[in-house]
């Protein structure tokens, strides 16, 4: 890019900029477009691999649950790499929560304290806690994060193992609780049968013949994409009205397009499973919150700003350690859902609950071209980056790679996401 | 005695777009102190930079001779190599090493790559014994003071087995008692027939030991003079004698009452809590008015301006800020703007700018409030905040969505400058607003100041160039070692006094 633009008579400059915003708004969101398509590269990669296997309804249901916890604690750590830390102990403070809440459900008999709805708000206020509590030397006395959130992260699985009694899993846990990861939303609508299954002679369905949908997920994911749709278009005639060039139209089109369809395919695998899984719904709210924070709100504004400069916006009068200080007490409640999820799902609190995931999480943020120095990253870069992760441990499993092979293979592809941005951003 | 050690003969330096340097001439003779003094800017380091080629041969015009031979120097190396030593105004010292391991850091005592640590202290003592500090050579450089480490500095130029021995504005960071110690010792040096060239600017001290003076202006030498020649009145003479050739824009000012006022302002030093860096300053500004800071580098107006927006910098602040007569809390940066008070960097790219960001981005910054309901950012309000600004200050660039790490430097002074505009302040202060930016966008930078006292705004600008501050200001200010030491309508001033005033202000510190 040139460093600047020769003094131009005022009257041209309009004209002159015109198709250099088309040009900008297409490189700009050349990243994001490229990262969803190496997602859906790969899925097809696996879905060739495994004969078939990844784009099963069942199994892309077990893929959203098996990987919602890292997505969930991405948008967390988002926020703490580009405000310019790094958090390391989300996983053990995961696999604490978990313990926490298998101990107040199973074992401590709390009574009406023991309902799975309040020990998960309990647990989330943890979290928080725990949040502020690093948070509180990270911002108000200057040491590193690194050193800090390492500390906890020691702290953290060594307080997980202690309330688990050693090397013993807490459980079984309450089907309600469980049903926060391994749910799925009531079909309040009724199911629509589209092909009759086969039933034999025993009165036994045949698998897979057949195709039932659930309906209330068909209507809420109609109403999701229409949503999308309804809100791109507002966004633009709003542009437009204003007299500022949007996107190339033919560009939106194809954009919104494309974004639809491959929501409505999700929609249907969903919907002819078991319906929408309630993690994901948990996880499509929260995603559609962070990108509203992070994209429109002043927080997320002030949150790039200081990542980008923090004396600049100190001095333009943000109160960068107060700042810090949310950013991280989110993340500690990202952390604390993060942990809840992985217990349901395991139905149980184990000792070795999330240990190791938050290399997973970091790595989802990096992937999703976030920058080590602070001040850059997207939400939706995050979550397909965690999706890309999700969907190379899942692959790999059903290809019957060997752990140790996924995880040089998840190295190899951190490292060339990040070579990748780096050569990018030299050439620009 | 008289032979010639070094010359600089018809030495022309350019950067792009700028002469730095043009034939400039500079005759050294063995064993003396020669000074080179001139303004801020004038060229001085450029000059030793040349000298000590870290601009290496071939990148400027003209000759270097040293001891009768004609030097090409590739890098600091090579004249080193030749026994010429620079020791820069921001000292070159590794804090967490050890006296002795500064002293030969690169230079080690060693065999095989093992040091051999008692050479090294040996010699080390012996070297500081030559300067007279008394410190173990173990202690590490952080535990001692700023005076010590410029010895040590000298102590490390002793170590290379120095033959011209060049000072950059050494006494710039240092107490009365340790400059005076200082220049003993450069006497010292002299008798013991060693030559040295002293960077200053203050010109007693150049009084005191020099017995050539240098003065360079405006990438020129002026005139040499010899020891019965120096006098102050001179020497500032020759260092200002600009003809004023710079524009500003016409402007009538219309004063009204004081809106902004500062009582007995002191600040002390955020590291060295002993160290006093402002000493109870008094200022006042008018409706309408643009008051100028003057001084030299050093002088403490940014650490004053600094302190006074949100302490943005300091400790143990102490002293009273009124707006129209009544007192107001500024003890955050948040606080500040929400009084209307508004603090434009010197230094864009470090406390001014979000480079990674777009303009757009960076103007609304300080004042997101003014472009979002229920902290929800309106884009489309913002876009257009974000095009009536550049269109204001004539921001150039393919759009505001350019980054802001990709202007240049007078595109971005003009960002920094509408993002504060954005924040609305009433009171204005502009810190060096035209460092390192050409002499068209300077012209623009003038034209929204003036635009703005026309607007009713109080506007205080710090400028280490005097003709900018007779050029656009109404009354000036004159800074000195953390002590306002003069005042005077800007119709009154002239750099002579200015000059004056700086320089009686030291003798009166000391």
């Amino acid at each position: 890019m040139s460093t600047e633009i020769a003094p131009a008579p005022q009257g041209n400059v309009a004209e002159e900029q015109r198709p250099r915003i088309a040009v900008s708004a297409l490189t700009t969101n050349l990243r994001e477009y490229g990262l969803i398509i190496a997602l859906i590269v790969i899925m097809l990669f696996f879905q060739f691999t495994t004969s078939g296997t990844l784009f099963k309804p069942v199994n892309l249901s077990n893929l959203v649950q098996q990987n919602s916890f890292i997505i969930v604690m991405a948008l967390g750590m988002l926020l703490v790499i580009v405000s310019g830390y790094i958090d390391l102990s989300v996983g053990s403070v995961a696999g604490f929560i978990g313990a926490l809440a298998a101990n107040m459900m199973v074992i401590w008999q709390l009574g009406p304290l023991s309902n799975p709805l309040v020990v998960s708000i309990v647990c989330l206020i943890v979290g928080g806690l725990i949040g502020a509590a690093q948070g509180y030397w990270i911002a108000y006395h200057r040491i590193p994060s690194f050193i800090v959130t390492l500390a906890g992260m020691l702290i953290f699985r060594g307080i997980c193992q202690a309330l688990l009694g050693g090397g013993s899993s807490v459980g079984p846990l309450p089907d309600d609780f469980k049903m926060l990861s391994s749910g799925f939303i009531p079909d309040i609508i009724g199911p629509l049968t589209l092909v009759p299954p086969v039933v034999n002679a025993a009165g036994k369905t045949i698998l897979g013949s057949g195709v039932t949908l659930h309906m209330t997920t068909v209507v809420l994911g109609l109403i999701a994409v229409l949503a999308y749709a309804y809100f791109g278009v507002r966004t633009r005639r709003k542009r437009e009205r204003h007299g500022y060039e949007a996107e190339p139209f033919p560009l939106f089109i194809v954009k919104t397009l494309v974004a639809s369809a491959l929501a409505l395919f999700l929609v249907y695998e969903f919907a002819s499973y078991r319906g929408l899984p309630v993690v994901l719904l948990v996880m499509g709210v929260l995603i559609t919150l962070f990108v509203f924070v992070t994209k429109r709100m002043t927080i997320g504004r002030r949150i790039y700003a200081m990542g980008g400069n923090a004396k600049a916006a100190q001095l333009s009068g943000i109160n960068t350690e107060r700042l810090t200080l949310m950013v991280f007490i989110n993340m500690g409640v990202l952390s604390a859902l993060g942990g809840l999820i992985i217990a349901a799902r395991l139905g149980q609190a184990v000792p070795a609950a999330g240990l190791g995931s938050e290399l997973d999480v970091i790595a989802a943020v990096f992937i999703g071209g976030a920058s080590a120095m602070g001040g850059v990253g997207q939400v939706i870069g995050a979550v397909v980056g965690g999706f890309i992760m999700g969907v190379m441990n899942n692959g790999m499993s059903i290809m019957g790679v060997n752990v140790d092979w996924q995880q040089v293979v998840k190295g190899l592809v951190l490292l060339g996401a990040v070579i990748f941005d780096v050569y990018n951003k030299n050439k620009a | 005695m008289t032979s010639t050690i070094l010359e600089m003969r018809d030495i022309t330096k350019t950067f792009p777009g700028v002469k730095a340097l043009s034939n400039v001439n500079l005759s050294v003779e063995e064993g003396e102190i020669h000074a080179v003094v001139g303004e801020n800017g004038a060229g001085k380091s450029t000059l030793m930079k040349v000298l000590s080629g870290v601009y290496p041969a071939g990148t400027y015009d003209g000759q270097i001779i040293f001891q009768g031979q004609e030097c090409q120097f590739k890098g600091i190396h090579d004249s080193e190599h030749k026994g010429i030593v620079i020791i820069h105004q921001e000292l070159a010292l590794v804090p967490m090493l050890s006296i002795a391991e500064n002293i030969f850091l690169g230079n080690e005592h060693a065999k095989y790559g093992v040091i051999d640590w008692d050479a090294n202290e040996q010699r080390t003592g012996a070297l500081l014994k030559k300067v007279g500090l008394k410190e173990d050579p173990k202690t590490l450089i952080t535990n001692i003071g700023v005076g010590k480490q410029q010895l040590v500095e000298i102590a490390k130029a002793l170590s290379k087995e120095v033959k011209l021995l060049i000072l950059d504005e050494p006494t710039a960071s240092l107490s009365e008692k340790d400059s005076q110690a200082l220049l003993d010792l450069l006497l010292e040096f002299k008798k013991q027939g060693m030559t040295s060239i002293l960077i200053s600017h203050k010109l007693n001290e150049v009084n005191r030991v020099a017995d050539k003076v240098t003065v360079i202006r405006d990438g020129r030498t002026i005139e040499t003079l010899a020891k019965k020649d120096i006098s102050e009145d001179r020497i500032i003479t020759s260092m200002v004698g600009r003809s004023l050739d710079d524009r500003y824009p016409p402007r009538e000012p219309k004063i009204g009452e004081v809106v902004f006022e500062v009582k007995n302002w002191s600040v002390y030093h955020p590291l060295h809590a002993e160290r006093q860096v402002i000493k109870g300053i008094d200022i006042n500004v008018r409706k309408g008015e643009v008051v100028g800071i003057a001084g030299l580098m050093g002088a403490g107006r940014t650490e004053f301006a600094m302190s006074l927006f949100g302490r943005s910098y300091g400790r143990r602040i102490t002293g009273e800020v009124l707006l129209k007569g009544k007192p107001v809390d500024v003890s955050t940066v948040s606080k500040a703007v929400q009084h209307g008070i508004a603090y434009v960097t010197e230094d864009r790219k470090t406390y001014g700018l979000n480079l990674i960001d777009h303009i757009k981005h960076n103007i609304t910054l300080a004042n997101l409030g003014g472009v979002s309901r229920h902290s929800v950012i309106d884009d489309m309000r913002e876009l257009a905040v974000a095009n009536d600004y550049r269109k204001k200050t004539n921001i150039r660039a393919s759009s505001v969505y350019q980054m802001t790490g990709n202007l240049s430097g007078g595109n971005q002074q003009k960002v920094v400058l509408s993002k504060w505009l954005f924040a609305d302040p009433d009171v204005l202060i502009l810190d060096e607003p035209t460092r390192g930016i050409d002499v068209g966008a300077k012209y623009e930078i003038y034209t929204i100041i003036a635009r703005l006292a026309s607007e009713g705004k109080s506007i205080v600008v710090i400028s280490s160039e005097m003709p900018e501050l007779l050029g656009i200001t109404d009354r000036i200010y004159v800074m000195n070692e953390g002590r306002i030491v003069g005042e005077m309508p800007a119709s009154e001033a002239s750099q002579e006094k200015i000059m004056r005033a700086i320089v009686r202000g030291e003798g009166k510190a000391a």
